[in-house]
């Protein structure tokens, strides 16, 4: 039978949808704003007020990834029709695509950088949330001497901010020929992120009942065996969120990003306001830019979206 | 044949001994209960055993081989958890194949045990769930069913069924009676449920602060408790405990319980018996309600009592008997007496009396 709900509960139920309205389309507006400029004219990117309907249009897209120069002299109709459709969207902006000397297209900086991002902030991911998930155990099972200092002196690793000691880690960096590298990044990353990893793991980890793993033991398999078999699959949905952390604070990162590369490992972030240039910033360029940049962790967190909701590892042990 | 030794076994937690030296010799194919009340060394003892703690002095043998140093992995032994511990990311079947993957049998080898225990268990239309969508009961016999399927040396049950409810219980522990009749193997079970162990064990091993107190059949423990943890301990409703004295009337031996003014008359030879085992003022009586005869009628050797506090538990009831200074617990039939505060006659059975010194220790007097 259907709960009878009282007409205050359904006024308050209104209230309440209409709050959870209002507070998407806040979270949302940035994110609405960003990906339609992405698909803007260049012209109405930055109207006063803001052009909200407009005919949607690839162009900033192409000038994303590709190399572009100023048109010296308009192409001829032969030129133009010989073009192929990208190519005359880059002629009708006023610029032409740039080629090498046996014509092949040249590509923009964008998708090197994009792949530095996914490479950095993958292998980062995986040492962070690794050495994080062995570290956790230990102390979540072990009992040692200093325990909890110990733990402290992890966290305390995240008490400085990063950027405090960019200025020494960029001339150690140098010394060792880690500056513009990707290990160089990875490592930095996996440090910062490593603390968090610990202690995130570990509250997981320390959920998990010790029994589970005593019964593995005793059914035949090593301490070793038992953590891969038994406690990693039961600790998926923890290695899920502290991944997407860990993912997201490497994918993100700036400043150290900007200090410690240039070109070879430089990542997204901060070639993305690079491309402001010189003269008028097109920001049409910049958006679509942005927009590629927030797809990898929407499709990260979508796709581990099921460990991350909790519930697994109910009702297998009696309390 | 697989029999288990402990000698001299010693633990401690930091400086808390919570093993204190253990011997005991456990035969093959014996259903032996580990009782005792939480905390006195019970599962540390059976976890020793499995290897899960390690000890700090004394031998663990396993077929008279030291196993102290081997790994709970080289031990042979299986163990169902009081939490049952089956692994929620498999269904019941890899749960149960789990054990026989790490022995790196053939996947028919696996098959076949695993549907042969399933059987055994009725729980084979149960293989293809996860053990979210079991029951309690029927978890527990998955547990068992993956302790079984290897055909350990041995079987540790710490509290297996302690998490079910009373009547699911009950099934459980005739359906693990069945599985050791039928599976046959040494099994050592821990439970602080005095009727688990009775209807169980073929010997119990009562424990108390790390302390071995008895050793001995469900009968032995129950009728001859060595001291009187174990005779307080063991049986419901509790032994009455009182402090008494024993005196010589009309050639008889007479046992007052503290503050009355008369006593029960017993036979003389505990007289004898008792001579120079307790000082004058140190006994305990022990009685079970089952001794202490209760009629309407004044007769011989039957005194007269006070009813004070009557318990009906259906099949029968436990009157409180105000007796000197003590109470002392009748069983008599359902509804006997009709009243708290009715005045009834009572007897001590002598057959049924213990009696303890001063430290607690049983002075062995058989009437």
């Amino acid at each position: 039978m259907a709960a009878v709900r009282t007409s205050g509960e359904v006024a308050l139920n209104r209230v309440a949808i209409a709050a959870v309205i209002v507070i998407t389309l806040v979270f949302l507006a940035p994110i609405y704003w960003i990906a339609s400029t992405a698909f803007k004219p260049r012209n109405l990117a930055t109207t006063i007020p803001p052009t909200v309907l407009f005919q949607p249009e690839v162009s900033p897209w192409v000038k994303l990834f590709t190399k572009r120069s100023q048109l010296r002299t308009q192409p001829t109709p032969e030129e133009y029709e010989a073009a192929p459709w990208w190519e005359r969207i880059v002629f009708d902006g006023g610029e032409k695509v740039v080629r090498d000397g046996r014509g092949n297209v040249q590509w923009s900086a964008y998708p090197d950088r994009f792949m530095n991002s996914l490479i950095v902030a993958i292998t980062s991911t995986v040492l962070a949330v690794g050495m994080g998930t062995f570290t956790a155990y230990g102390f979540s099972r072990f009992k040692m001497k200093g325990e909890a200092d110990l733990l402290f002196f992890i966290l305390s690793t995240r008490m400085l901010p990063p950027v405090v000691v960019a200025i020494p880690m960029f001339l150690m960096y140098r010394m060792v020929g880690l500056n513009d590298t990707h290990w160089g990044l990875i490592i930095l990353y996996t440090a910062f992120n490593l603390s968090f990893s610990v202690w995130l793991m570990k509250g997981f980890i320390d959920e998990i009942p010790k029994e589970y793993e005593e019964a593995a033991l005793v059914d035949g398999y090593t301490r070793m065996q038992a953590f891969f078999k038994v406690v990693l699959p039961e600790a998926a949905t923890g290695i899920a969120a502290t991944a997407v952390f860990c993912f997201i604070t490497a994918w993100n990162e700036y400043a150290f990003a900007l200090i410690m590369t240039n070109r070879r490992a430089q990542t997204a972030p901060p070639f993305i306001p690079s491309q402001v240039g010189s003269g008028l910033p097109d920001w049409t360029v910049i958006a679509a830019g942005t927009v590629l940049f927030l797809l990898p962790v929407a499709i990260f967190t979508f796709l581990l979206r099921n460990h991350l909701l909790r519930g697994m590892s109910f009702g297998a042990i009696r309390k | 044949m697989t029999q288990i030794e402990l000698r001299g076994v010693q633990k401690f937690f930091g400086t808390v001994q919570v093993i204190k030296d253990l011997n005991l010799k456990i035969e093959d194919n014996e259903f032996i209960v580990l009782l005792g009340q939480s905390g006195c060394g019970k599962t540390t003892t059976l976890r020793g055993i499995a290897g899960l703690e390690t000890i700090d002095e004394g031998d663990i043998l396993i077929d008279g081989q030291p196993v102290q140093h081997l790994k709970c992995s080289d031990r042979d032994i299986a163990m169902v958890f009081q939490s049952f511990s089956l692994y929620p990311h498999m269904t019941v079947y890899e749960n149960i194949a789990f054990p026989l993957r790490a022995t790196r049998m053939s996947r028919t080898e696996v098959d076949k045990a695993v549907r042969e225990i399933a059987q055994v268990l009725r729980i084979t239309d149960l293989l293809g769930r996860k053990p979210s969508a079991l029951s309690g009961g029927d978890m527990q016999r998955v547990a068992i069913g993956r302790a079984l399927v290897r055909r350990p040396k041995a079987m540790l049950m710490d509290e297996p069924i302690g998490a079910l409810d009373a009547k699911l219980r009950e099934d459980m522990r005739g359906e693990i009676k069945r599985l050791h009749v039928k599976q046959g193997s040494t099994t050592i079970y821990v439970t602080h449920d005095q009727i688990e162990a009775m209807s169980l064990a073929d010997r119990i091993v009562i424990m108390h602060e790390g302390v071995l107190q008895q050793v001995g059949s469900p009968e032995d423990v129950y009728k001859y408790p060595s001291n009187l943890f174990v005779a307080q301990f063991v049986g419901s409703p509790v032994m009455n405990v009182a402090k008494a004295s024993v005196s010589e009337a009309g050639g008889e031996a007479r046992v007052t319980v503290d503050g009355a003014a008369e006593g029960f008359a017993f036979p003389r030879e505990l007289l004898g018996k008792l001579n120079g085992k307790a000082a004058v003022g140190d006994l305990k009586l022990g009685i079970r309600p089952e001794g202490v005869l209760v009629r309407h009628e004044a007769a011989d050797g039957f005194l007269p009592v006070e009813a004070h506090i009557i318990e009906p538990l259906g099949s029968h009831d436990i009157v409180d008997l105000r007796i000197g200074g003590e109470m002392l617990r009748a069983r008599t039939k359902a509804g006997y007496v009709d009243k708290a505060g009715d005045r009834v006659f009572a007897r001590l059975d002598p057959s049924h009396a213990h009696f303890f010194d001063a430290s607690g220790q049983s002075l062995g007097v058989r009437l």
